[in-house]
């Protein structure tokens, strides 16, 4: 039986930070596990600079977060586990890992944990119409990995669904990528993203459709065309304002859901909120569930961005740090009170506002904190 | 986004569940996540219910007027991913 003080499930923003801080305050073995062939998470795919107080790395692209992240977690002597699945979690201390499914004899490790920290992330929406199965439909998170990891353009001419910051971003990184974005199409009667953003597309010419939805995607083995409609106020497709666009891709960027699996293995309680993309585990200030001894940081617990999953995991390290006795209380709360601080700084503004909300909501929702 | 779905549309890609079974299923009787899973299989293929959990809840609250939250989410089981018999017969028990 494999044993370690830590173990931590993603090794994204989340995921590392919190495997670092607790690192950095002592724990021995903190062991981060992770599916995919790199650690970073979504930092990877992120090769624009971000937004934010200087606190928060603004200006900086995620790639460098990332790489600064893993030279951290070495340094600290994190150990991860790539192209490793955590399929479980049982009585509350034991992670159930295949290890290295690249091999061809993955072996499945039973890892017990003192504390075990969730940060798997969130899964890409997906909407439907008619001919959504077919081959050249994606998430355009997947397509942003095509092109920004794996360096391959998911298709020629490209229909982005959705005007949030990910479909204005993405779109304009398919364009430095080769690709042809076709049009935007936006089912609010406004853009959705930040105006600088959804600027670069207008400037590079590509039409925005608001008030629009696909309607159909056509085409014999993958998507050859593309109908969008303008809708009414209930989102029906209005009659007569079909238009075909000539595409071969279809990008969804219509939010994200927390990925909960692991989470409700645990036995902890959800609550459910819209404004954070769904079920979503109740925590306290420490990130701790209702599952004594499992933490959640990032889009896991409620979507955000790279910046408050960063945060949100150096917090569960803290915590988990503090719980197994490694750091005094009094340091522990100065530690997480600095954290707090910037967490809500970024959640302030126009966008930050409703999540700001959300967040303090859940907190409420957990036992014996609320009312 | 539009709501007037034919019933042909498919629904859950790794088990073929289109509209109609799972909106036939409601009619069975079906009034939540689980439900719909136990009688039409939507949401037990290799996703486990990533991309279908969420257009299921959304049909389930359209059809019998619920919000988001009354209509629940699947239940999970262990391995939360899909993996080899042979990872779990050699596995370190």
């Amino acid at each position: 039986m494999v044993e370690r003080d830590i173990v931590v499930v993603g090794a994204g923003p989340a995921g590392l930070a919190a495997a670092i801080e607790a690192a950095k305050l002592g724990a021995k073995s903190v062991l981060v596990v992770d599916l995919n062939m790199k650690a970073g998470g979504q930092l990877f795919k992120q090769i624009h600079k971000f937004f934010g107080s200087s606190a928060h790395g603004s200006g900086v692209r995620g790639i460098d977060i990332g790489a600064q992240m893993l030279a951290d977690a070495q340094k600290y002597g994190v150990e991860i586990w790539l192209n490793s699945a955590a399929v479980g979690i049982y009585g509350g201390k034991v992670v159930s890992i295949e290890k290295n499914t690249e091999n061809k004899t993955p072996v499945l490790t039973n890892v017990v944990a003192k504390k075990i920290v969730i940060a798997v992330g969130a899964s890409e929406n997906v909407i439907r119409f008619k001919g959504w199965t077919k081959p050249g439909v994606m998430g355009a998170g997947a397509a942003q990995t095509m092109i920004n990891v794996n360096r391959v353009r998911p298709g020629k001419r490209i229909v982005m669904l959705g005007s949030g910051n990910v479909g204005l971003i993405v779109s304009y990184q398919l364009m430095q990528a080769g690709c042809e974005v076709v049009a935007l199409v936006e089912a609010l009667p406004g853009v959705g993203g930040y105006g600088v953003h959804a600027s670069k597309i207008k400037r590079a010419g590509v039409p925005i459709y608001t008030k629009h939805t696909i309607i159909e995607a056509k085409g014999g083995d993958r998507v050859e065309a593309v109908v969008i409609a303008e809708i009414d106020k209930n989102f029906a497709p209005i009659a007569g304002t079909e238009k075909t666009l000539e595409a071969d891709t279809i990008t969804l960027a219509a939010g994200l859901k927390p990925i909960s699996d692991l989470v409700r293995l645990s036995e902890a309680e959800l609550v459910f909120d819209g404004v954070l993309g769904g079920w979503i585990p109740k925590h306290d200030r420490n990130m701790e569930t209702t599952a004594s001894g499992i933490y959640v940081a990032g889009d896991a617990t409620g979507v955000e961005e790279a910046n408050t999953a960063l945060e949100e995991g150096k917090l569960a390290g803290v915590a988990a740090a503090e719980s197994l006795g490694l750091v005094s209380e009094s340091e522990a709360g100065k530690l997480k009170g600095e954290i707090w601080y910037r967490l809500d700084g970024l959640r302030m503004g126009p966008f930050g506002e409703k999540r700001m909300k959300a967040k303090a909501a859940q907190i409420a929702s957990f036992p014996g904190v609320g009312a | 986004m539009s709501l007037n779905y034919d019933d042909d549309m498919f629904v859950c890609r790794c088990e073929e569940v289109t509209v109609g079974e799972v909106r036939q299923a409601i009619s069975d009787g079906a009034i939540d996540v689980v439900g719909v899973k136990r009688r039409t299989r939507a949401g037990m293929g290799l996703c486990q219910g990533r991309t279908c959990e969420r257009l299921v809840q959304q049909i389930l609250a359209q059809e019998l007027g619920k919000s988001p939250a009354e209509v629940g989410s699947s239940s999970v089981r262990p391995p939360v991913r899909p993996i080899t018999f042979g990872a779990l017969a050699g596995g370190d028990f």
